[in-house]
């Protein structure tokens, strides 16, 4: 009903022009990867790499397809998933907490502050093999890896957050008798709560390739594991499935954040902008 | 001079709190060797030159990757915003490639190109490519029509508003975007040189560890996550300088 009453009068060459425009923008906005794909697919079934540099998209479809039947493909990406996921949401509490404490408390930040401006920028997947010579090569390494690589995004934007929520928010809320607690929970976090989410949409990625990184170094199950397994035997069809796998699972990681964001932040003028992904 | 002092003042605790737990013995000394000894380590591997040489061939692949990243990806960037057929073309697959998680493509540019520079160099760069692309992308889109519009009216060529005003006007993000590919080289440079490399930095982690002198390997993790760190602060300088025109914005 409602795109009725949109559509124009002039009626039905419009539309058949606009869906027309609409297929032919669809079909340009996948071409490339469409060529891409074929490219791929052409370049390895004529020889031009041999099927150890580049084995065909055909070929690493079927071992995909194969490795979702034996079942392989829900145990490793169910513990990379599970590591990458663990991770992100202890980021997620503890760096929130963090950041919190640290715009609220003088001696948190004054301790946090330096640890966080040097911390930040430094490769800490450097401390891998620290980790590893710590907590071992199981499960609690692989998560404490993550929460060090992911948690600064997640402080750095918190605090950061509740340092920009306007001055006047808090006075009238303050003015009006709002206790601490209240003024925390109802004005200055909601306030804070787009620049943290923009924090977290940082993290998350980050996540997922620590997860992998630990994985291939440290093996055992998991799509990183699995991939360098396959790479020592020379099984490159089953390292680039594990690319396309990871790739998806990042994909689509990704979009959810965007629709979490959407969601939470409905009420938020920015909800009406385009989303940056 | 105190206010500094005051400021890292955790830091030095947090280094003391090192020292102590070793030297007492809270801890095991293997697990966590005394800071001291990592200092001495640290000193030995600058003399005997092994860190040095490990250093110069890290540093090789993280110019190389992130200097290719950055002329590739700006000239994309900015070709994106710039015609429209380029960014038909190329939008979706950085949209697509964006997500991937760059560290899944160390076992293929090892399958490409083998153990040594060539795929530290290759991971590097395609890792590196997305953020500086997006960044030229989004700062030149942004750059102001009217700028352009009254460029063009006073008779500059397209290429002369291309590089008199869309590229200082998409610098401040592209910078960022380049400030982000700077902390991924590092990341990508230490994870490739773990897994697999004969020689850089996180080859020689990787080797001292599994020899059992692991002060000499904690030296060399804090020289790794410094040179992260003083690479950025180096950076931000920079860009300070280069953007002092905009100062009064």
């Amino acid at each position: 009903m409602n795109s009725d009453m949109q559509t124009p009068r002039n009626g039905v060459p419009e539309m058949l022009g606009r869906l027309a425009w609409t297929i032919v923008w669809g079909f340009a906005r996948i071409f490339s990867i469409v060529a891409l794909l074929a490219a791929w697919e052409i370049l390895a079934r004529t020889g031009t790499f041999t099927p150890f540099q580049l084995p065909a998209l055909s070929a690493v479809l079927e071992r995909i397809w194969s490795d979702a039947v034996s079942g392989d493909l829900a145990i490793n990406a169910g513990l990379t998933l599970y590591r990458a996921l663990t991770g992100f949401a202890i980021c997620a509490v503890l760096g929130i907490a963090i950041g919190m404490a640290m715009s609220r408390n003088v001696v948190a930040n004054w301790f946090f502050d330096p640890i966080v401006s040097v911390g930040f920028p430094m490769p800490k997947i450097a401390f891998l093999p620290v980790v590893i010579l710590w907590l071992g090569v199981y499960d609690t390494a692989k998560i404490t890896m993550i929460v060090v690589d992911a948690i600064f995004p997640v402080i750095a934007a918190t605090v950061i957050a509740i340092q920009g929520v306007e001055r006047e928010l808090i006075w009238s809320a303050r003015n009006m008798g709002a206790s601490k607690r209240e003024l925390l929970h109802q004005v200055i976090l909601p306030a804070a709560s787009p620049q943290i989410m923009t924090g977290l949409q940082v993290a998350l990625p980050l996540s997922l390739i620590v997860a992998v990184v630990a994985e291939m170094l440290m093996g055992g199950y998991g799509l990183g594991g699995a991939m360098i397994t396959a790479a020592q035997f020379a099984n490159s069809t089953s390292v680039f499935a594990g690319i396309v796998e990871i790739a998806v699972i990042g994909y689509v990681l990704i979009k959810i954040m965007v629709l979490i964001r959407r969601r939470l932040l409905i009420w938020h003028p920015e909800a009406n902008a385009p989303a940056t992904a | 001079m105190t206010k500094t002092l005051i400021r890292y003042l955790p830091l030095l605790l947090l280094a003391l709190v090192w020292e102590m737990a070793a030297r007492f013995e809270w801890v095991s000394t293997t697990a966590l060797p005394p800071l001291s000894d990592v200092v001495r380590a640290w000193i030995e591997l600058m003399l005997d030159g092994e860190l040095l040489r490990n250093s110069a061939s890290s540093l090789y692949r993280i110019a190389g990757g992130l200097g290719l990243a950055i002329v590739v990806g700006t000239i994309l960037g900015i070709g994106m915003a710039w015609w429209k057929p380029v960014n038909v073309l190329l939008a979706p697959i950085v949209e697509v490639f964006y997500p991937v998680p760059k560290s899944a493509l160390i076992p293929v540019t090892v399958i490409w190109l083998g153990f040594g520079d060539g795929s530290k160099i290759l991971l590097i760069f395609l890792g590196c490519m997305v953020p500086v692309t997006i960044g030229a992308f989004n700062g030149a889109r942004a750059s102001e029509q009217v700028m352009v519009w009254s460029a063009r009216s006073m008779g500059a060529s397209k290429l002369r508003v291309l590089w008199d005003v869309v590229m200082p006007g998409a610098m401040p993000e592209l910078l960022n975007g380049i400030r982000t590919a700077l902390a991924l080289s590092f990341i990508l440079l230490v994870s490739s040189e773990l897994i697999v490399a004969q020689k850089g930095f996180g080859y020689l982690i990787g080797s001292l560890g599994a020899g059992g002198s692991y002060d000499a390997m904690y030296a060399v993790v804090l020289t790794v996550a410094f040179l992260g760190f003083a690479a950025d602060r180096a950076y931000l300088e920079i860009v300070r300088r280069t953007l002092a025109w905009r100062s009064v914005a």
